[in-house]
């Protein structure tokens, strides 16, 4: 006989889609069917073994070129291709150079402004990229545990700062481990911490001068939540929900 | 036309997905050359269109663009194979066997002969999820179906991928990802 559970709630189980009532509630029901029991065990292995299999296939080296070469190709205006638009052209490189000129006379406070603000983007740059190199294989964790008390010691020595190193399995984001990670060439602790199928990086620095104190923001597809405690930075990366990084964020500032 | 700052927002929040786009079309098509021509179709097309798209998950509105020439080349190159769209009605589950719960570990080249012996709408809903680890509000988005069409197209997808697994070997090489 098939539990009627196992077509589609043990799924949404598994694939951590259930809310945390939902989840509990399957919890229970687990510890009395036997063939739902079953079943998540088989979904269990079958994700291991693709998962182990490296199927991902990679963009290949002459689509990352092509795709590079064609777009730009793509995008010129027709005018541009077409000599006889030339001259009218001409004039108007001269109107756009006018204003780019007027532009700077009016705009230094405005470009002040945008400076700090394109310092914040390139911090975040730093960042993002720092998160997309640990998930390279191999690069993601250089103490691998899920228990806080080793990872906390192992920054000893390494690292002139003790970062405040916390497990929030319970509350959907085990601690997977840490890392130290080289932004903007000071060294900064990396916490690894899992949420459902996403890797999440907590990068803790300590607070420099310039430093905002809230702030969030997505760059490449991927959010980013950044905020100050106890004379430290923190900077939340992952491809996951806002919502997600908003909790963990949360979760940190809670005593 | 793009503007100059809408180019940029694509080199910076597009550009980036090119894996993602490349291995979805790559096991959708089942072949390296038809992934590279047709992920290059789709960001042309993802270009032209990007200055209609203001905010939103970039990763899912490219691969529902991918995902939509994928199926378009099928259906140009008659690709004989089951085309038909997942049909909870005419297709009801069937009890799996035991043995097929009780899957042995297999290896790489097994494994991807076995996603790629899944009909084309098992294959993408596996590799969004297993591959792309796509939430499944997302792989709904993607595949424009309900959340309910996907949950139970993606129990049945593992399904019957385990059961090809129990399956003896077929001869034949395996295409080369």
């Amino acid at each position: 006989m098939t539990c009627d559970l196992s077509q589609t709630r043990l799924h949404a189980y598994f694939d951590g889609e259930l809310d945390a009532m939902g989840a509990a509630e399957f919890e229970r029901h687990l510890e009395s069917c036997p063939d739902c029991d079953t079943r998540l065990a088989a979904e269990e292995k079958l994700r291991s073994a693709l998962a182990g299999a490296q199927l991902y296939a990679r963009a290949p080296e002459t689509l990352r070129r092509n795709l590079q070469t064609s777009l730009p190709k793509a995008a010129i205006p027709p005018e541009v291709r077409d000599p006889k638009a030339k001259a009218a052209n001409s004039w108007r490189w001269l109107a756009i150079a006018a204003t780019v000129i007027l532009s700077v006379f009016l705009g230094t406070q405005y470009l002040e402004k945008l400076n700090r603000y394109s310092q914040q983007q390139a911090m975040v740059a730093v960042i993002v990229d720092a998160h997309l190199r640990s998930l390279q294989p191999g690069h993601l964790e250089d103490v691998i545990s899920t228990d806080q008390h080793t990872v906390k010691p192992w920054f000893d020595g390494k690292i002139d700062f003790a970062p405040p190193v916390r497990d929030f399995g319970n509350d959907g984001f085990p601690l997977l481990g840490g890392r130290l990670d080289v932004i903007d060439s000071r060294t900064a602790a990396a916490l690894v911490y899992g949420r459902r199928k996403h890797i999440v990086n907590v990068f803790v620095e300590k607070v420099q001068p310039g430093d905002s104190q809230d702030a969030s923001g997505e760059l490449q597809g991927y959010h980013w939540v950044s905020w100050q405690q106890n004379g430290f930075t923190f900077t939340a990366v992952s491809d996951t929900a806002y919502a997600d990084l908003d909790q963990l964020k949360q979760l940190f500032l809670a005593p | 036309m793009l503007e100059p700052e809408d180019r940029a927002r694509f080199e910076a929040d597009v550009m980036p997905h090119r894996d993602a786009a490349y291995n979805l079309a790559r096991w959708i098509l089942r072949g390296r050359a038809q992934a590279e021509d047709v992920t290059q179709e789709a960001f042309l097309r993802a270009y032209r269109s990007f200055g209609g798209f203001q905010t939103g998950n970039v990763r899912a509105w490219l691969l529902q663009i991918v995902r939509n020439c994928c199926f378009t080349w099928l259906q140009q190159n008659h690709v004989a194979e089951e085309m038909t769209e997942f049909d909870e009605q005419s297709m009801p589950p069937k009890p799996e066997n035991p043995e097929s719960l009780a899957m042995a570990t297999y290896d790489r080249e097994r494994l991807q002969r076995a996603l790629e012996d899944l009909p084309a709408h098992f294959r993408e809903i596996i590799v969004l999820r297993e591959l792309e680890g796509c939430s499944y509000k997302e792989i709904a988005a993607i595949t424009t179906r309900p959340i309910g069409t996907v949950m139970s197209a993606l129990a049945r997808a593992r399904q019957q991928l385990r059961t090809i697994l129990t399956e003896p070997v077929p001869k034949g090489a395996s295409r080369d990802l």
